[in-house]
């Protein structure tokens, strides 16, 4: 493939920002952590893109770690997520502002 | 080239749904729509196993749990409202900065020298373990203690809701 | 304790010893005593240790002075006790020094002041405060000592304190009472003026010697120091002399700063005899006849310094006339004599004027502790016209209070006689003719006003009320005995001081000639044995006059003085209000000092300074309710900040790139 680098990390560099754009819009919470997935794997493809870039698999390493822990943040986001839910019966984020001043 | 385009526009439209849709579950859809085409581009990367886990985990573990949280609380469809708030504005301006700057420092390097060539077996499973298993060996382990950490809160979470 | 001796550079022997402290340290330790007394109410302690402390303090006294009568004329003991303050050239140590002057006024204090708390001993013992009394009158004591046997104006500063607050303590005593507190406080004020005073003088003092090489404010240094200072700079010698007087008016109560003296009578008696007569009145005096060489050297000074006591004897004198209060008329009867002292040292008679502040003491504790035994015998009542025939019941306390009036008098062969006539003469001598005549009429009217009281008080017909005349009885022998013995006094210390060339002299003049400036230093003319007597004769004529005048004003045609007020009613009025001098001082400098003071309070204070602190407190809770809508609980808000943060961070990097 002659596909520049270059491509690829702004393809990212948009896939991002559209997630930091669900994060602070959205006011579903699940939406919210939808969107920091997004976040996550425009960050993986960055790593991937660079790591066959550079010829190292340090990349692919990393992005193998990211996997892991996005995993775990999920499937205890969402827990609390649940927790709160039985609590306040709602999912809007903005109704969930308890450590205000 | 083309795929490459065709592969890009499809991703951001996926990318773009998840964020824009009001229902959920479409957010959702559009969420492994995404992930499966960055599997996609994975492979054009030459990273198989890293998209074999892609797959595997992201698209199928990571959005199935979302959409049992979705179904299970019956997520309605958010109300659209009229204005949008100020921290919508606020979100969209840095967004599109952020975009922005990130964009400029990909295109200001130097452009590359072309596509170098890969040894072979690169992104197979045998050259990431050996990657994995000696320079990562510390990362691993630590990378298993956080998951051990994560079921155990999952667990406790889900049983203070099961006796409330 | 030997006392070493030292050879200094003028002929003066000074020998060291370590016994001086112990002079004022007794009487501290009975304060401390008293105070701890007070505060446990263990009341008894105190009838041992306030005369007790001041006993013990009399005997280290004599053996010291017995000590200095072994060292040649002019000798001095010297305890120096710690260095205090030392930087750059100037050394100013805490010690004591004992020579022929600090030896009389040491007598004075420790001896005259024992008497006075025996006195006290009956006189407070029914009253609940005594311990607390005997503390600050010990306090005084020893505050009174350090002033005495001070070797350097700073220490003396000290001493001159410490008697102002035990002054300020016990006129105040009763203070369950305000006019009593106020009092006190009017005594305190008025001092403060003077001894601000006192502080700029010592300061210049120092300044002026320190640009002469020899920065030093010890007394021998002063002294020595002081022809060179006087051909240096003799405006600074007369404004340093000036400002020290001002302070010695404070504490001696001359105009302009007498007026707290009538109003301390509010004090006890004890108080009244100990500190007003004897003592801490007489400071100022002290303090004068001390820098005696530093004042020759200003004629100008001594002109004012004669002036106001001349002037001060008279003014006390004329309104001591119509006053109806015992007390009170002792009080102003105190602020003539000590006129006449200042008068004395002005005229360069120093140990003239040391002379009678000798004297006066003797005289006037006598007097006073007689009001407080007629006070305590009449159940507090003081007005003489209330009193009369009082001789029958008071035999011992006519009797002292008589001779006490002839001393004051001036009838010879008694002390003030010899006192008195030592400085009418040397006012007469030193060309100060109108001074002398002031001084002369003066002294015809203390004759007068003090026999008006004691014809008023122990003879003719019996004015007391039913009631009082019940309890009508002769005091306890402890407050009797000091009386008589001060009577004894009044008698014999006259004789130390005897004309020129009369039976053995002046002794006194001789013993302290040493110590001050000599005598001839103004440059007075001799006068003649024959003035002299005709001088003596004048003075003694005026004083029988005087009695005369009172004897039939108020005992052979009682109402006479009556008749007279109503013929001349102006006088009258101006004397009884007492020139007004108080309500003048009111308008013309309290009024504005309050005024300025209220301004200083409500604007400066409240105002200005307390809005800068509470501003600072209130901008302080301003900014953080601004910042604390930062704390919103919104996650998304959280997010976007950390976006900006980022956004922020790739925009600088891309910047410095």
């Amino acid at each position: 493939m002659n596909v520049p680098v270059e491509n690829y990390l702004v393809l990212a560099a948009l896939i991002f920002a559209i997630g930091c754009a669900g994060v602070l819009t959205r006011r579903n919470v699940i939406v919210i952590l939808m969107s920091v997935e997004l976040m996550l794997n425009a960050v993986n493809l960055t790593f991937v893109a660079l790591s066959r870039q550079l010829v190292s698999m340090t990349g692919q390493m990393i992005v193998f770690f990211v996997m892991t822990v996005a995993a775990a943040e999920v499937a205890v986001g969402l827990a609390i997520f649940l927790a709160i839910y039985s609590q306040r019966r709602t999912v809007n984020a903005d109704e969930i502002s308890l450590l205000r001043w | 080239m083309i795929a490459f385009y065709f592969i890009a526009i499809l991703t951001l439209a996926s990318a773009l749904m998840v964020v824009l849709h009001r229902n959920p579950i479409y957010s959702a859809l559009g969420l492994v729509n995404t992930l499966f085409l960055i599997a996609v581009s994975f492979v054009m990367l030459d990273a198989e196993l890293i998209a074999m886990l892609q797959v595997i985990v992201y698209a199928g573990a990571i959005v199935i749990l979302f959409l049992f949280v979705i179904m299970l609380l019956n997520v309605e469809t958010e109300v659209r409202t009229a204005r949008v708030s100020r921290l919508g504005t606020a979100g969209l301006v840095l967004a599109l900065l952020l975009a922005l700057e990130l964009g400029v420092f990909a295109l200001v390097r130097e452009p590359s020298s072309g596509t170098p060539e890969l040894p072979a077996g690169f992104g197979s499973t045998e050259l990431l373990a050996e990657t994995l298993f000696s320079d990562g060996m510390l990362s691993f382990e630590l990378t298993s203690l956080l998951l051990l950490v994560a079921v155990v809160g999952a667990v406790v979470m889900a049983r203070r809701k099961v006796e409330s | 304790m030997q006392p070493e001796h030292a050879h200094t550079a003028a002929e003066a022997v000074v020998a060291a010893t370590s016994l001086l402290r112990w002079i004022p340290l007794l009487p501290l330790i009975g304060f401390g005593v008293g105070v701890f007394a007070a505060s446990t109410n263990r009341r008894s302690l105190v009838h041992v240790t306030g005369p007790g402390s001041v006993l013990l303090a009399f005997v280290v006294s004599v053996i010291a002075v017995s000590q200095l009568w072994a060292l040649p004329a002019g000798g001095a003991l010297v305890d120096n006790v710690y260095t205090w303050i030392s930087v750059g050239m100037l050394k100013i140590d805490l010690t004591f020094r004992v020579d022929a002057l600090t030896s009389v006024m040491l007598l004075i204090i420790t001896g005259i002041g024992f008497l006075i708390h025996l006195y006290a001993l009956g006189y407070m013992h029914d009253d609940a405060d005594e311990a607390r009394f005997f503390s600050y009158l010990n306090l005084f004591v020893a505050s009174m000592l350090v002033l005495v046997l001070a070797d350097s104006l700073p220490v003396v500063f000290i001493g001159w304190e410490g008697v102002g607050v035990c002054s300020y303590l016990l006129i105040g005593f009763w203070y369950q009472d305000m006019a009593n507190a106020d009092a006190g406080r009017k005594a305190m004020l008025t001092n403060r003026v003077g001894d601000a005073a006192f502080l700029i003088g010592m300061f210049m003092l120092v300044w002026a010697l320190h640009d002469l090489g020899a920065a030093s404010l010890r007394f021998e240094d002063v002294n020595r120091m002081a022809p060179q200072l006087g051909a240096a700079a003799p405006h600074v010698v007369t404004a340093v002399c000036l400002l020290l007087l001002i302070g010695a008016t404070g504490k001696s109560a001359q105009i302009p700063l007498y007026v707290w003296l009538p109003d301390a009578m509010a004090g006890p008696t004890p108080v009244s005899a100990l500190i007003h007569a004897a003592t801490m009145v007489t400071a100022g005096v002290y303090m004068i006849a001390r820098l005696s060489p530093l004042y020759v050297l200003s004629p100008a000074a001594l002109d004012v310094v004669a002036t106001i006591g001349a002037v001060t004897a008279l003014f006390a004198a004329t309104m001591a006339l119509v006053q109806n209060d015992l007390k009170k008329i002792l009080a102003y009867s105190t602020i003539s004599q000590i006129g006449y002292m200042v008068l004395g040292v002005g005229v360069g008679s120093f140990s003239g004027g040391v002379f009678h502040l000798m004297t006066h003491a003797c005289f006037k504790a006598l007097l006073f502790l007689g009001a407080g035994s007629v006070m305590h015998a009449m159940s507090g009542e003081l007005d003489v016209h209330k009193m009369g025939g009082l001789k029958k019941q008071l035999p011992t306390t006519r009797w002292t209070f008589l001779v006490g009036c002839l001393a004051i008098a001036g009838v010879p062969p008694l002390a003030a006689f010899f006192s008195k006539d030592m400085i009418l003469e040397a006012a007469f001598a030193s060309g100060h003719v109108v001074l002398w005549l002031i001084g002369l009429a003066a002294a015809g009217m203390t004759a007068f006003y003090m026999f008006r009281a004691y014809f008023l008080a122990f003879e003719g017909e019996s004015r007391v009320d039913h009631h009082a005349a019940h309890h009508l009885h002769e005091s306890p022998s402890t407050m009797t005995i000091p009386l008589m013995v001060l009577a004894v006094l009044s008698i014999v210390a006259g004789w130390v001081g005897l004309p020129h060339g009369v039976l053995w002299g002046d002794r006194f003049g001789h013993y302290l000639a040493p110590v001050l400036a000599p005598h001839d230093a103004l440059g007075h003319h001799e006068i003649g044995g024959g003035t002299v007597l005709l001088l003596t004769l004048v003075t003694t004529g005026v004083a029988a006059l005087g009695i005369f005048v009172a004897y039939s004003f108020y005992l052979k045609s009682p109402g006479t003085a009556d008749r007279l007020a109503e013929r001349f009613r102006g006088v009258y009025v101006v004397l009884w209000n007492k020139y007004w001098v108080d309500e003048i001082y009111d308008r013309l400098i309290i009024t504005p000092y309050v005024i300025f003071s209220k301004f200083f309070w409500k604007v400066v204070d409240a105002m200005l300074i307390d809005g800068v602190v509470n501003g600072a407190g209130v901008i302080v809770g301003k900014t953080s309710d601004v910042w604390r809508r930062l704390e919103s609980g919104n996650v998304q808000h959280y997010a976007a900040a950390m976006m900006l943060g980022a956004v922020v961070t790739c925009g600088v990097y891309w910047w410095l790139s």
